[in-house]
């Protein structure tokens, strides 16, 4: 265990969480269970007004659970000098089986919650809450997800033992390791590159067309997940090398850090954004039928696309930036 | 979009207008909050101002240092040692140091003795840190009296008073001439305090160590990057500590928030139901409560972080340095060198910011879906 402030805080915020998705949860599952619209009963007026509550503390939540991800990994790789061997963020989270788990959490349920709340606001645009049995089956799906999550980052943190020589970015993604994460750093810098930008161009002309033409949102949705991957995986293979300017670092960490110009942030959080908007749209497109939707909801799939859009082609940019402005050539 | 934004500043202009107006609650919540923010701050900040300049001290320090030990305890180490292991592959020099500890028994105050490899002072004269200089109200070409190992006086000159980057440094420090050390310290001649080494590669830290010991077992090397880890995880457990002593007060805070939050007096109940009454709508009163907690915290915050930073870098965390710094009494003025660090802030954030805003989430929640009817008959 290592008692450091940023460490509690991480710990007490995720608790926080668990409590409030357990509340959720549990009117959650009343809702699913007793609601019925076309009844004026006193519970029905009570779950009414309870999921007002509920999107309240989602919202909260998925703001909480953005700052969190990005702290955690800050505080991983802050708490690394603590830790014989550890170097950077990678070192502290491969120091125990929890930390990757954990890390792999918060992302799942960024995403998650992100979804919940495009599906939110889609159900607040209809009269008669059309959405709102698909809504606290989603809730419900996610409480499980934050609840290991807030375990394995318990558990991760408990038991860090500062003594225990843990391996760093250096001899993970080096190529005498066996793994996934070597499997992705391995893979041809050049090859992945084009990759990265040939589904970027699929993923923003479907998006243009999409925007334009009202059509093609499911491909455009399930592009953007494709692109979510392919992005990660572009920057651990071969963006990661442009950006530290080495051909064997393939750290996704240490871009987060100030030598770098902490250009690892609006990186992820573009990425993250432009997946989540993306896969929302997706998400809407079986809701198009819905007599109470029929109006509000091509306006709101548009928009998500727009924002998505921009989020993708802020993330090319910046990538495209960093590849092209360092004078670093791996040919 | 404008009309968006439009609508947040006019219900923003609401809420704060609504805040105002109830001055005599608000401002007690306002202090005690800005109270928790201050304190929570002014450990942090320190930890990590100390941590620093722990980090500057060290960064000079040699890579490896070897000590004698007898019996488990430390001993003076023979200088014959430095020849066998400034052999060893991978060491590009071996010195022998000359340094201790003297406790002045007038003035309450522990100094640290050197003997600087070069440049050592002249015979009978030294050159003596800031603090010292303070405590002892002395001066270039003043004398200082000090009592020797076998309770001879000893008197020198002063040569100097050192001013350094960092004052943690250099605080107590004396510097003094070889002979003289010998001298006052009885050190016997052909001994030295311990050895450092200086080591090119770090890979090669371990395996130094390693031969050394092995060379001579009566040693004890000691690596400078785990002295580094140490200090760390030091600075870092003792505030993480002092902060767990104090989350009870943060807990208080929380069931203040959360008293003050659900205890709406019939007046504010009143307001909500006449705003519903006129047309606002449930998430319209959820969101102004938003912007009212918002209002609060923000300023809470901002408050608590600059009193903070006063007091750890203006007065030296007056209220509490003894328990995270727990050193020498010599230090009563040393200044930190001020530094924020961004991270620091963002934890603070989820110390004070998120208990509160979780805290206030249902009774906001409560309040927002009065029935109108309900509380205007």
């Amino acid at each position: 265990m290592i008692l450091h402030p940023t460490v509690l805080a991480l710990v007490i915020t995720s608790f926080l969480t668990s409590l409030m998705i357990l509340y959720s949860g549990y009117y959650g599952i009343r809702i699913l269970v007793n609601w019925d619209m076309g009844s004026g009963s006193e519970l029905q007026l009570q779950l009414e007004r309870r999921t007002y509550l509920i999107s309240t503390m989602v919202g909260y939540l998925l703001a909480l659970q953005l700052v969190s991800l990005f702290l955690f990994i800050f505080t991983a790789d802050s708490i690394s000098s603590l830790l014989v061997g550890a170097m950077c963020a990678v070192g502290t989270l491969s120091a125990n089986g929890f930390g990757y788990p954990a890390l792999l959490l918060k992302v799942a349920v960024f995403l998650l919650a992100g979804l919940w709340l495009i599906l939110n606001r889609a159900d607040n645009q209809g009269y008669d809450y059309p959405l709102i049995r698909k809504k606290y089956l989603l809730l419900l799906f996610m409480t499980p997800v934050i609840l290991a999550e807030t375990v394995c980052q318990a558990l991760f943190f408990l038991g860090l033992r500062p003594d225990i020589i843990t391996s760093c970015c250096g001899s993970l993604f080096s190529p005498e390791a066996r793994g996934i994460a070597t499997e992705m750093a391995g893979l041809p810098p050049l090859p992945t590159l084009a990759a990265f930008y040939a589904s970027a161009a699929v993923t923003l002309a479907s998006g243009v067309y999409f925007y334009l033409k009202g059509r093609g949102c499911g491909l455009f949705a399930s592009l953007n997940l494709v692109h979510l991957v392919v992005t990660v995986v572009a920057i651990i293979s071969v963006v990661s090398l442009y950006i530290y300017r080495m051909p064997s670092h393939h750290c996704p960490f240490c871009i987060l850090q100030r030598e770098y110009l902490y250009v690892g942030y609006p990186l992820y959080a573009a990425v993250l954004t432009g997946g989540v908007t993306g896969a929302g749209t997706g998400m809407l497109l079986p809701f198009r039928t819905v007599s109470s939707l029929r109006e509000v909801l091509p306006g709101m799939t548009r928009r998500l696309s727009a924002t998505s859009l921009a989020c993708t082609a802020f993330s090319t940019l910046l990538v495209s930036w960093e590849v092209l402005a360092t004078g670093f050539t791996l040919r | 979009m404008s009309g968006a934004i439009e609508r947040q500043l006019h219900i923003i202009d609401f809420t704060v207008s609504s805040l105002l107006r109830r001055k005599g609650k608000n401002g007690a919540l306002l202090t005690v909050y800005t109270l928790i923010v201050f304190i929570l701050a002014s450990v942090m900040f320190f930890t990590h101002a100390v941590k620093r300049e722990a980090a500057l001290v060290l960064r000079e320090s040699p890579e490896i240092i070897v000590q004698r030990t007898l019996t488990g305890r430390y001993q003076p180490i023979p200088i014959s040692y430095v020849e066998s292991i400034g052999e060893i592959r991978g060491v590009i020099s071996a010195r022998p140091r000359l340094w201790g500890y003297y406790y002045d028994a007038n003035f309450l105050a522990n100094y640290t003795l050197v003997v600087p490899a070069d440049q050592q002072p002249e015979a009978g004269t030294i050159d003596i840190g800031s603090g010292i200089s303070r405590v002892r109200e002395a001066f270039r070409g003043d004398t200082i009296g000090f009592t020797g190992h076998d309770g001879k006086p000893f008197a020198f000159v002063v040569n100097r008073v050192l001013e350094e980057e960092s004052r943690l440094l250099t605080a107590d420090l004396i510097l003094m001439r070889e002979a003289d050390y010998r001298a006052f310290s009885g050190i016997p001649p052909g001994y030295a305090t311990d050895l450092v080494l200086k080591v090119r590669n770090p890979r090669e830290y371990t395996t130094i160590a390693e031969k050394i010991v092995k060379l001579h077992p009566d040693t004890r090397p000691i690596v400078r990057d785990e002295i580094l880890r140490t200090y760390d995880a030091l600075f870092g457990w003792r505030s993480g500590l002092v902060i767990v002593i104090f989350g009870a007060a943060v807990l208080a805070f929380v069931i203040f928030a959360w008293d003050k939050a659900t205890g709406l007096s019939s007046e504010e109940k009143k307001e909500i139901g006449i705003l519903k009454a006129v047309g606002w709508e449930t998430s319209d009163v959820l969101l102004m409560k938003f912007w009212e907690g918002l209002a609060v915290s923000l300023t809470a915050f901002l408050a608590g972080v600059i009193l903070g930073y006063c007091h750890v870098f203006f007065t030296s965390a007056a209220l509490f340095a003894p328990v995270i710094k727990g050193w020498s009494t010599l230090y009563p003025d040393f200044r930190l060198v001020p530094f924020i660090d961004l991270a620091d802030l963002v934890t603070l954030f989820f110390f004070t910011v998120v208990p509160y805003t979780v805290t206030t989430i249902v009774p906001s929640w409560r309040a927002a879906t009065i029935d109108p009817d309900s509380v205007m008959r």
